[in-house]
């Protein structure tokens, strides 16, 4: 029998960003729900009813998720038919470029060439790389500069190579790691003249810049609810009419017939909800977050006077609420654990297996060495960001950093001897 | 007591899960850390391994949860890589016989791992090795006269003789001691599992590890070929006759029996065992049981945990493999190396194992066996 009083139980982890004694710097990864979605979602799960079904409740079901697409749709200058509800930002972004690779295999002169940038987050670099690696694709990447961006001519030079080879070109909007800001218009407009679908993953981008299908020119965006105060589970591919990717996921074909799977009602209405507000508030919160951000760089220059920061310089071509810093002689997973221990949660920024930190892929492709890639954190901000968090940050800082170069020299000092058995005594007892 | 900062090394199995876990119950401040040790770790655990793969590194984190203990994962691959793994596979190159898990704690654990902890600002390295730790000095009479300077911490066997890993430990320093914590010494392996049900822990019935973590199904000869690539060479009895050929000296070890694919009998009838491995001319020496008999090592790279190092002859116990037995002894210095003279002799030492010191059940020091003879027993005779 289920003891579902302990199984309960076992889910009271101490929060401490909701008791307030945490200071979060990690909006990037996820940041809180808005409160307003999350009531919204709570509201609905109460409700049954497959968007899919023909009876009362399934059409009931199936008006809040149209209510949700025309939010959504209007937010992001979509039509209600371009969007695509998805899983998430992963789900979306692998249905963009494997889907669209596989739409342009069709008829006589199949298009092999998938380009994208080196620094695209894994959902986009891994699913180019396995369409290379298990799709016959030809995969190149292009080269951004030292600051994380891609210049439309490097675009335009790997399509006029063999134009008619390409099967489609995908660029990230802003970068997840250095916030680099890509100049998708400009990108967008090159591959629409050679006729190239051009997707763009645009999930750190919403919330904080105007993202829009119809004002970009890309045939495919991807958002998610979960960075802009949805919940985890609900994202979207926004995806331009007559444009018909070969399904990833088979099945009741419930969206355009490109995505199977029963909709999740409640988090589309709180996705939507998250979207509405995000928009609504933009400029305003992106301003917000960009002082808190400038502070944060000065504050991190005076404590580490040598700490590099990453990604462009804090304007127009960088995400308001992202800052990126290399502290030269540190590993960025020690300075994590130090900062987790005071209190203060960032991210090295890097992707990882079995929890173990690699070098970013982004700050190699920007011509980092392994070092300086290995020492880095990421600090994001989102809506819940104050002051204070910035003032625990610096005041935590310069400490975490001097142990962590410590740790970081290599020809590390003999330990020295703890007296008279002091740690074999304590743990005894 | 004072509260420490530990770091508990956590491999994903129950020791280390529940001596993690009674560390927090004393009263530290103990964070969880699983060392992944292989660059590409494979997902799941095959046979009886246990610490290196994905699933590992899970279990350790749930247990950390569990415990309720922050839980981060240090990549040691590459020093592991460079200290445990390349030196394996130098040491079988030289004809030795190298035990890893040792060296894992003398360059990884309670060297990378610990200075990089100590630098951090832990104090301790908390494992869930099987052996005791405690002050030594005056905790019994005649410390000094034994030669220890006083309020040194002493290594002890573990209390369950069947699990004690006090050998695989007898190489660390004084300084590395003085920093280690190893809170299950006291405790049977049956209890240890007991504590891990009763707290929850899912590893409690996780079985133990044997094998070599780094190679995958425990075939070492397979695993040494494809380093070192095929070496072939003879096989000569004791006279210096060819009796067969092999593919490779560094698939022998001292004392061993099977495997050796000889193609005529012995002339007594008898098995044949290896005798000896010359790695240079690539020749396996083998020859009866009784020639495999020694009783007169020398042993080099001493480091003295639980004693000065002896001005004169010293009366110890010496354990020369690992869950091997215990052979009475007098040992004394000679130059920078340990002589040992057996009581009675051992059979099949092979060198590149440690020889580690006992007074009763106390660690005295250890070196690393470079040199084997029989020649005293003979010689008294």
């Amino acid at each position: 029998m289920v003891n579902l009083e302990s199984a309960g139980d076992r889910h009271k982890a101490p929060d401490r960003l909701a008791s307030g004694t945490l200071v979060y710097l990690d909006h990037a990864a996820t940041t809180p729900m808005l409160p307003e979605a999350l009531a919204a979602m709570v509201e609905e799960l109460a409700h049954t009813g497959n968007a899919s079904s023909l009876h009362n409740a399934g059409r009931r079901a199936r008006r809040v998720v149209e209510e949700s697409r025309e939010q959504i749709a209007q937010a992001f200058g979509a039509r209600p038919s371009e969007v695509v509800f998805t899983s998430g930002g992963t789900e979306a972004d692998n249905l963009a470029v494997k889907g669209l690779f596989w739409a342009r295999q069709a008829g006589p002169h199949p298009r092999r060439r998938v380009l994208a940038t080196a620094i695209e987050h894994h959902a986009v670099l891994d699913s180019v790389q396995w369409l290379g690696e298990h799709q016959n694709a030809g995969v190149e990447w292009l080269p951004v500069d030292s600051s994380g961006r891609l210049s439309p001519d490097v675009l335009v030079a790997a399509i006029e190579r063999d134009p008619d080879s390409v099967a489609l070109v995908s660029v990230m909007w802003a970068n997840n790691e250095v916030g680099a800001v890509q100049p998708v218009a400009d990108l967008a407009a090159v591959a629409s003249e050679h006729g190239i679908p051009f997707h763009s993953d645009a999930v750190q981008a919403a919330g904080q810049l105007p993202v829009s299908l119809a004002a970009s020119g890309a045939t495919a965006l991807t958002v998610t609810g979960h960075k802009i105060g949805g919940p985890v589970g609900a994202g979207a591919l926004l995806l331009a009419r007559g444009v018909d990717p070969v399904p990833v996921l088979h099945g009741g074909g419930q969206e355009r017939d490109v995505r199977s799977g029963t909709l999740d009602t409640a988090a589309i209405r709180a996705f939507a909800v998250a979207v509405e507000h995000a928009t609504a508030r933009r400029d305003e919160h992106a301003a917000r977050i960009g002082r808190l951000r400038d502070t944060l760089v000065d504050r991190v220059r005076s404590v580490v006077p040598d700490a590099i920061l990453n990604g462009p310089a804090p304007g127009q071509h960088r995400l308001p609420g992202n800052a990126h810093f290399s502290f030269p002689g540190c590993e960025g997973d020690a300075l994590l654990m130090l900062l987790d221990a005071k209190g203060v949660a960032c991210s090295t920024g890097s992707a990882c297996t079995a929890g173990v930190a690699q070098p970013s892929h982004v700050l190699l492709a920007m011509g980092a060495d392994k070092s300086r890639a290995r020492g880095s954190l990421r600090f994001t901000f989102g809506r819940t960001s104050t002051q204070a968090d910035v003032d625990t940050l610096g005041a935590a800082l310069g400490e975490v950093v001097e142990r962590a170069r410590r740790a970081g020299r290599q020809a590390s000092p003999p330990t020295g001897t703890q007296p008279a058995g002091q740690i074999a005594a304590a743990a005894a007892s | 007591m004072t509260a420490l900062r530990v770091l508990a090394a956590m491999s994903g199995g129950v020791d280390s899960a529940v001596a993690a876990a009674r560390a927090a119950d004393a009263g530290h401040e103990v964070t969880g850390v699983h060392l992944a040790l292989s660059a590409n770790p494979r997902s799941y655990r095959t046979g009886a391994r246990g610490c290196c793969t994905l699933e590992d590194a899970r279990d350790a984190r749930r247990a950390a949860d569990v415990i309720g203990i922050p839980f981060y994962v240090w990549d040691m691959a590459e020093r592991f890589a460079a200290d445990v793994v390349d030196d394996f596979v130098a040491e079988y190159a030289r004809g030795n016989t190298p035990n890893p898990c040792l060296r894992c704690n003398e360059k990884i654990k309670f060297a990378a791992v610990l200075d990089r902890a100590v630098a951090l600002g832990f104090d301790a390295v908390c494992t869930g090795h099987h052996a005791r730790l405690g002050p030594g000095g005056g905790s019994r009479a005649g410390g000094d006269a034994a030669g220890r300077p006083a309020g040194q911490v002493r290594l002890a066997r573990s209390v369950d003789l069947a699990k004690d890993q006090s050998y695989v430990l007898g190489v660390l320093t004084a300084g590395q001691l003085s920093r280690a914590m190893f809170p299950l010494g006291d405790s049977t392996k049956e209890q240890v599992r007991a504590e891990a049900a009763r707290r929850g822990l899912a590893v409690a019935d996780k079985p133990d590890s044997h094998d070599i973590c780094f190679i995958a199904g425990g075939d070492t000869r397979g695993f040494l070929e494809s380093r070192l690539g095929s070496a072939p060479g003879p096989i000569v009895d004791h006279d210096g006759q060819v009796v067969g050929s092999h593919q490779g000296s560094y698939g022998f070890t001292v004392g061993q029996r099977r495997g050796l694919r000889i193609d005529s009998p012995a002339p007594d009838g008898r098995p044949r065992y290896v005798l000896e491995i010359e790695p240079v001319s690539g020749t396996v020496r083998v020859g009866p049981a009784k020639l495999l008999d020694v009783d007169d090592i020398i042993a080099v790279r001493l480091v003295w945990s639980g004693r000065m190092p002896p001005t004169e002859p010293i009366e110890a116990t010496v354990q020369l493999r690992a869950h091997g037995e215990t052979f009475p002894a007098t040992c004394w210095l000679e130059g920078g190396s340990l002589r040992i003279r057996l009581h009675s002799p051992a059979r099949g030492v092979a060198s590149g194992q440690a020889a580690v010191l006992y007074d009763g059940d106390t660690v005295l020091g250890s070196g690393t066996i470079s040199e084997t003879a029989l020649g005293s027993v003979s010689a008294r005779g």
